[in-house]
């Protein structure tokens, strides 16, 4: 049989067997609204609460702290304008956010509209690993801030911030602190009170359960606005039926990556297997911090090449990855986060990003080490700048 | 996203490479934007006897060059000239919108050749609505 590697699990993952497991008793009998008083009803809240005390546990909350949402990006929506709103109603002179060059689109256009709804928005720098320095955060906040947004760990070149001292910087100057740990839940051990977070979203599908669920913590204390008007769901907070199934999911996930925490240390000798084999090309660069980096995430750029004729590439050779390059978005523009930590144009655009998980296996690895170097001597001979 | 032919010309592209002692060399795009074609041709009494190419680029930009090279090869330097972006496309059986102009720097790439070719045989032709540049061995033409 040929062989298929997927090393794009940043992008979105399998879902899991015990996952589809947990879920199945809710569309079979479990299909009940938790709202309903009678016992289908019963049934379904009893279902859902156990579920929201399972995320809580996984990261330290407390249940009424866990609020489930579609999608990670509505988790992002809902935390920085739920924030902004709810302060400026309150004090119109709070009108400033704070995040970074190197959002998630979630975050990064969530901010741009409201900069056009009369917020003003500071987008922090990062050095060449992809950095946010805890001076320039401090630096940042002024008498009108309301919260400071930072990535717990970048989805394209996996840098990990120093989330914990960005927090406590935040909060000696009285302003909440958001991080979209989208990518890091599952990946990391995290712990919010340990991290000093206000606020902190997740993904489902980045773990193991369907895509349609995410999370948001809210610390108990910080009141914000709602984003989805209508019933008294999640205490209010967030109108809409519970998805009993998905959250079930998402409960089972994280419980699955919370009990494999260990196994991501073999995760990380196969990234960095993968970093040594692929920086043997000459003329490779690794994108990204090369310890403060998630378990999973390779990113490198090859000169003289460009990231979708590679991907093509791998793809017919059963290697499923992606790139930071132009012409694989419609924009052509290449990746925002390359630009930021100051990779030129024209090296952006020759970029590849692996992530693996524990799915993978040493052999994947050697693979992926047989593969990529033809793909890329293939394509350099094809280049025209290729004259060294 | 791509059409079969397009995946095709990608996996098997046609004339790569470059000519030695080339009559006409042109090199359009630039790394920036993430798309560079440079077309090699060989031209005998009029006729292109020979074309090749290198290209930096997504794709699209792979098959449209090996897809051009094929349509001028054989043809007369004039018919070469009527080549446009848009009989590359239709050759391909399509392209994604945002990868259009892949074939528009294909179709360029070919002028900028044949204006290179111009050059260096002192033929006094413009290439029409082509701004182009001659350099040392090349020529850039932009639409």
């Amino acid at each position: 049989m040929e062989r298929y590697v997927y090393a794009d699990n940043a992008a979105t993952t399998p879902v899991s067997e015990s996952v589809r497991r947990a879920m199945l008793p809710y569309f079979e009998e479990g299909w009940g609204n938790p709202s309903s008083l009678h016992r289908k009803g019963r049934e379904a809240k009893a279902a859902i609460d156990n579920a929201r005390s399972r995320v809580a546990a996984a990261i330290g909350a407390e249940a009424r702290e866990i609020f489930f949402t579609s999608c990670g990006s509505e988790a992002d929506n809902w935390a920085i304008k739920g924030a902004a709103f709810a302060a400026r109603r309150k004090n119109p002179e709070k009108n400033h956010i704070i995040t970074t060059v190197i959002e998630h689109p979630a975050v990064l256009e969530t901010c741009r509209g409201l900069e056009k709804d009369g917020f003003s928005v500071t987008y922090l720098p990062v050095d060449g690993d992809g950095i946010v320095s805890v001076e320039d955060l401090t630096a940042a906040i002024t008498p009108s801030t309301i919260l400071a947004e930072v990535i717990f760990a970048n989805n394209e070149i996996g840098t990990i911030e120093p989330i914990k001292e960005l927090a406590a910087a935040a909060h000696e100057k009285g302003i909440l602190f958001f991080t979209d740990a989208v990518q890091a839940v599952g990946a990391v051990d995290i712990n919010v009170k340990e991290l000093g977070v206000d606020m902190l979203s997740m993904s489902g599908h980045k773990m193991h359960a369907p895509k349609g669920i995410g999370a948001l913590y809210i610390r108990r204390g910080v009141v914000i606005d709602r984003l989805i008007s209508g019933g008294g769901q999640e205490r209010g907070q967030r109108a809409g039926t519970e998805n009993v199934a998905f959250a079930a999911a998402l409960a089972q996930a994280i419980d699955d990556a919370t009990a494999s925490l260990s196994d991501m240390e073999r995760v990380a000798a196969m990234r960095d297997r993968l970093i040594d084999g692929l920086l043997k090309i000459p003329h490779t660069r690794l994108n990204g911090s090369r310890d403060k980096r998630l378990p999973g995430n390779v990113n490198v750029a090859f000169e003289f090449i460009e990231g979708e004729s590679l991907l093509l590439l791998l793809d017919m050779a059963g290697i499923a990855g992606s790139t930071g390059s132009a012409c694989s978005s419609a924009s052509l523009e290449p990746s925002h986060v390359l630009l930021s930590i100051g990779l030129p144009a024209e090296k952006a655009h020759g970029s590849l990003r692996l992530t693996v998980s524990h799915d993978n296996t040493d052999e994947d690895i050697d693979y992926i080490l047989e593969q990529v170097p033809k793909a890329v001597a293939r394509l350099r001979e094809m280049s025209p700048l290729t004259e060294f | 996203m791509y059409s079969e032919k397009v995946m095709e010309h990608f996996s098997n592209p046609h004339n790569m490479g470059e000519i030695e002692n080339a009559d006409g060399v042109g090199t359009v795009g630039n790394a920036k934007c993430g798309d560079i074609m440079k077309i090699f041709l060989k031209i005998e009494n009029n006729i292109i006897t020979d074309a090749k190419f290198k290209t930096f680029g997504c794709g699209a930009a792979i098959a449209t060059s090996s897809m051009a090279t094929d349509l001028i090869i054989g043809k007369s330097v004039d018919e070469a000239l009527t080549l446009t972006n848009s009989a590359v496309v239709e050759a391909l059986e399509g392209l994604p919108p945002v990868k259009v102009h892949c074939s528009v720097l294909a179709e360029e790439a070919v002028k900028a050749a044949i204006s290179d070719y111009y050059k260096k045989n002192g033929i006094d032709k413009e290439i029409p609505g082509l701004d182009c540049h001659c350099h040392g061995d090349h020529c850039n033409c932009e639409k």
